[in-house]
C-alpha cells in the first residue's frame, strides 16, 4: 500500500446526550466538508467493492467517495443518483453496519469507511448548494404507471420509472407523501425537511403525487388497472400488532404507530400549536426492541419523561434495532429491561400504573436462529409506568388486499411475489417493499422498489399496447 | 382542495351543515362510511360522517357540532372556502337489505348520518320508523330530511317541548312493546348507544351501532381506534364503524374518548385567547 492508511474513521459530531435527550433536533450534526475529504481518503477503492455487493440497491461506492475526495461534491451526489433517489435519507436510516461497511475491505482490520455518513454528507452538501445533483429523465414512453403508497418502495420504484420515460402517478392515503419515513422515523433521526426535499426531486422528475386517496376505498383496483399499464403496490407493514394481555386496552397504552404517528406527522411534540395531542408520560415503557421501539423511547425521552425503559424478551446482543441507535439510547439514559416478557398491564382509574413481567430465560436457538426466550416460573416483577407503548411488530393490513379478487398471499397474509421481479401472480401488478417481506428496513424497501421498476420495465417494453378504458381523473 | 358549496346553520348557534364539492368520494361512498378531514397546516386529523352523499352532483354532505378547537375552526369556515384534506370514504358501508321494520335511533347531531343509512333501507323496500331525541324542541335538526325517509319519525324530548318526554329509549320501549322490530340502528353518543343497547338486548332485536373512537390515521395503521368488540380488539376505522351493539366494550369505548380531555380543552382555551372576538356562528 503506496498511500498513509488511517485506521480509525472519523468521529461523526452529536449533540450532546444530555442536551439532545430534550430536544427534536438532529442528533447527528454531519460531517463538515474537511472531515468528509478525510474519511474518504481511507477509501482503498476495492476494484471488486464488497461494500457495493452489501449495498440492496447497488449505490456506486467507491466512485461516489473518490468524488469527495476530489471535493467534487456534488459530482458525488449525482452519481449516488444514479441509482438512490434519496441519499440524505438512506445515509441517515440505512443499516450500514449490516450492509455497505459490513462488506468494506478496511473492517476486516480497522474500522470500515464511514459510508453512511459520506452519503448523508454529500446529500446535505447538494441539499444546501440547491439540489444540482438531480439527474434527467429519458424521453416519454407513454406508458402509465400506478404506484400504491408513497413510503420508501414505491418513492425509489417511482424515481426508477420516471427515469426511464414512463409516466407515474402515486397514490398516498395520508396528507403527506413519504409513509413511514413521515409518520415513523422521529425528526431527531430524520428531518421531515429532508424527506420533503428528496420528494421534490421526484416531482420535479414528473411523478405526480396525489394525497389523501386511499386505493380500495377512493379508487377500485380495477380502475386502476383499467387506466394504468401497471401497477407497484408498496402500502408497507400495515396493522399494529399488540400483545393481547390484560390491561392492553387502558388508557395510555399505545401501539408505537399511534405514538410515532401522532408525534412526527402530527408534529404533537408541539401541542398545542399543531392541535393533535400526545400523553406525555413521567414514565414510560416501550415494550419490543427493535428500531420502532428504539423511536418510541427516545421520543418519549424528548417528550420529558423522567424514566423511559425499554421492556425487551432477549438480551442485548439479540436486539434487533440498528447499533447505532441502541447506542444511543444508551448515551441518553434509556433503561433496558432486558430477558423481560409483559404478562399484564394493571391500571387504576382506567389509566395505565404499572406493567408486570416475567423474566424470560435464554435457552436453545429458535426457528430465527435466535435464542428462545422461556419465562422463568416464580420471577414476576412489576414496573411502574404512565405510559406504555408497544412496539411488537405489525400485521399485513387487509384494507387494500381484500379488494384485489385472486391476488395470492403467503402464509402471514402479505403478498407473495417473484423474487426476482416483484410480479404477483395477476398481470401488470407488481408489490414490494414491508407488503411482501413484513417490517424490514426502510432500504430493504427501496432495493424491492427498484428491483420491480426494473420488471415493469420490462414487461411494459415486451408487450403489446393495451387499449385503456374510462378514467379515474380529478 | 374540496370546496364548500353550501352552508347552514341548523341549530343556533352550533350545529353546521356542509355541502362539500368531491366528486371522487361521493362516487364511491355509501351510507354508514366517514371521511377524515384536517384544516389547515397545524390541524389535527378528525373523522366525520356521511350526512349526504349525491354523485349525481359530485359532493358529500358533511355535519359538525362546534365542541372543540378544530369543530369551531370548521364553523367559521365559509361557502367558497376549502377543506384542506379531506379523505375518504373510510369504513365499512352499512349492510343495506331487507329487514322490515328498521328502526332507526339518533340523539343529537348523530341523527345526520341516518338519513342516508334510512334512504337506503327505504329503498330496499324496508319500514323505517326513526326516533329522534334532544333536549328540547328547538334543538331537533334534520327533521325534514328524516321524515322523508322515515315512514314514522317519533320525536322524544327531555322537556317535553314536543312529541314524547323522555329519552329515545323510552319511545323505543314502547315501539318494542307494541310493535317489535327486525333492526335496530343507533347513532350518536356513546353514552345513548349503550342504553339503547341495553334496552334491544332484553328484547332480542339485533343492534348495529356506530362507533365514534378517536382515531388518526383511519386506514388501520395505528391502532388509536381499537375497541373491544366480543372481548377482542378491533380497529373501528377498518373493522367498523359499525358494530353489533350488544358485543361492544361501552365502558372501554367511553372512557378511551376520554383520553385527551384536557389537552382538548387547553387546546381551545388556547385558540379562544387568539381569537377573542370570534363569534361561533354563520
Amino acid at each position: 500500500m503506496s498511500r498513509k492508511m488511517i485506521p480509525e474513521r472519523t468521529p461523526m459530531p452529536e449533540q450532546p446526550p444530555e442536551k439532545r435527550r430534550r430536544n427534536f433536533q438532529e442528533v447527528a450534526l454531519g460531517y463538515t466538508p474537511e472531515m468528509a475529504q478525510r474519511e474518504a481518503s481511507r477509501c482503498l477503492q476495492c476494484k471488486k467493492p464488497g461494500c457495493v455487493e452489501g449495498c440492496p440497491v447497488h449505490v456506486p461506492i467507491p466512485e461516489f467517495i473518490s468524488h469527495v475526495k476530489e471535493g467534487f461534491f456534488i459530482e458525488a451526489c449525482r452519481k449516488i443518483k444514479e441509482v438512490n433517489l434519496m441519499p440524505g435519507v438512506c445515509g441517515r436510516v440505512c443499516p450500514q453496519e449490516r450492509q455497505c461497511e459490513a462488506g468494506c475491505l478496511l473492517g476486516k482490520k480497522h474500522e470500515p469507511v464511514a459510508i453512511g455518513r459520506l452519503e448523508r454528507f454529500v446529500a446535505d452538501w447538494d441539499m444546501k448548494e440547491g439540489g444540482n445533483g438531480m439527474v434527467s429523465a429519458e424521453p416519454s414512453t407513454g406508458k402509465r404507471i400506478a404506484i400504491v403508497g408513497s413510503g420508501p418502495s414505491g418513492l425509489s420504484c417511482a424515481y426508477d420509472l420516471a427515469r426511464m420515460g414512463h409516466e407515474v402517478t402515486i397514490f398516498e392515503a395520508l396528507h403527506e407523501p413519504g409513509g413511514v419515513l413521515v409518520y415513523g422515523i422521529p425528526e431527531f433521526r430524520l428531518p421531515k425537511a429532508i424527506v420533503a426535499q428528496e420528494i421534490k426531486g421526484l416531482k420535479e422528475l414528473g411523478v405526480e403525487i396525489i394525497t389523501n386517496a386511499v386505493v380500495g376505498k377512493l379508487i377500485d383496483f380495477e380502475e386502476i388497472m383499467a387506466e394504468f399499464d401497471a401497477c407497484f403496490i408498496g402500502t408497507g407493514a400495515g396493522v399494529p400488532r399488540f400483545m393481547g394481555i390484560d390491561g392492553e386496552e387502558l388508557n395510555g397504552v399505545y401501539s408505537a404507530n399511534e405514538f410515532l404517528t401522532r408525534v412526527n406527522l402530527m408534529r404533537a411534540y408541539d401541542f398545542p400549536e399543531y392541535d393533535t395531542p400526545v400523553k406525555r408520560g413521567s414514565r414510560v415503557a416501550v415494550v419490543g426492541g427493535g428500531n420502532v421501539a428504539m423511536d418510541a423511547v427516545r421520543t418519549a425521552l424528548r417528550l420529558g419523561a423522567m424514566e423511559a425503559i425499554i421492556i425487551y424478551r432477549r438480551s442485548m446482543t439479540e436486539l434487533p434495532a440498528r447499533h447505532e441507535e441502541v447506542g444511543h439510547a444508551v448515551e441518553e439514559g434509556v433503561r433496558f429491561e432486558l430477558c423481560s416478557c409483559p404478562v399484564r398491564i394493571m391500571g387504576e382509574d382506567g389509566w395505565v400504573k404499572e406493567i408486570e413481567c416475567v423474566r424470560m430465560d435464554l435457552c436453545g436457538i429458535d426457528e430465527s436462529g435466535r435464542r428462545r426466550p422461556v419465562p422463568v416460573e416464580g420471577s414476576e416483577f412489576t414496573i411502574a409506568a404512565d405510559i406504555v407503548i408497544v412496539a411488537i411488530g405489525t400485521e399485513a393490513n387487509p384494507l387494500l388486499l381484500e379488494h384485489i379478487q385472486g391476488l395470492e398471499l403467503n402464509k402471514r397474509g402479505y403478498i407473495s411475489v417473484d423474487e426476482e421481479t416483484g410480479m404477483t401472480n395477476i398481470e401488470g401488478l407488481f408489490a414490494g417493499g414491508d407488503i411482501v417481506t413484513g417490517s424490514a428496513t426502510v432500504i430493504s424497501a427501496m432495493g424491492a422498489g427498484r428491483k420491480a421498476a426494473r420488471a415493469i420495465d420490462g414487461y411494459l417494453k415486451n408487450r403489446v399496447g393495451k387499449r385503456r378504458r374510462g378514467g379515474v381523473r380529478r | 382542495m374540496p370546496e364548500i358549496l353550501q352552508k347552514r346553520i341548523l341549530r343556533r348557534p352550533d350545529v353546521f351543515y356542509y355541502r362539500v364539492a368531491a366528486p371522487l368520494i361521493s362516487r364511491k361512498a355509501q351510507p354508514g362510511q366517514f371521511v377524515i378531514i384536517r384544516l389547515h397546516e397545524h390541524g389535527e386529523r378528525i373523522p366525520l360522517s356521511l350526512a349526504d352523499i349525491c354523485p349525481e352532483d359530485g359532493t358529500i354532505s358533511l355535519v359538525v357540532m362546534a365542541v372543540g378547537k378544530t369543530t369551531t375552526e370548521m364553523s367559521l369556515l365559509k361557502e367558497g372556502d376549502s377543506i384542506r384534506d379531506l379523505c375518504g370514504p373510510l369504513g365499512k358501508p352499512t349492510p343495506v337489505r331487507y329487514y322490515g321494520r328498521v328502526v332507526l335511533v339518533g340523539g343529537g347531531f348523530g341523527i345526520a348520518p341516518l338519513y342516508p343509512i334510512g334512504r337506503a333501507m327505504k329503498e330496499k323496500g324496508n319500514d323505517v320508523i326513526t326516533i329522534q331525541g334532544a333536549r328540547s324542541s328547538d334543538l331537533i335538526i334534520y327533521r325534514m330530511e328524516m321524515m322523508s325517509v322515515s315512514d314514522r319519525l317519533i320525536i322524544t324530548t327531555d322537556d317535553g317541548s314536543e312529541g314524547l318526554k323522555g329519552r329515545v329509549t323510552d319511545a323505543l320501549r314502547i315501539l318494542l312493546d307494541e310493535e317489535g322490530a327486525d333492526l335496530v340502528m343507533a347513532v350518536g353518543p356513546a353514552v345513548m348507544m349503550k342504553a339503547v343497547s341495553g334496552l334491544t338486548r332484553s328484547y332480542g332485536v339485533k343492534t348495529v351501532v356506530s362507533l365514534n373512537p378517536i382515531m388518526v390515521d383511519g386506514t388501520g395503521m395505528c391502532g388509536g381506534c381499537r375497541v373491544l368488540v366480543d372481548g377482542k380488539t378491533r380497529f373501528v376505522c377498518v373493522d367498523g364503524p359499525e358494530f353489533d351493539g350488544h358485543r361492544v366494550d361501552w365502558d372501554t369505548l367511553m372512557l378511551r374518548q376520554k383520553t385527551y380531555r384536557e389537552e382538548e380543552r387547553l387546546s381551545f382555551e388556547e385558540w379562544k385567547k387568539r381569537h377573542p372576538h370570534v363569534m361561533v356562528e354563520g
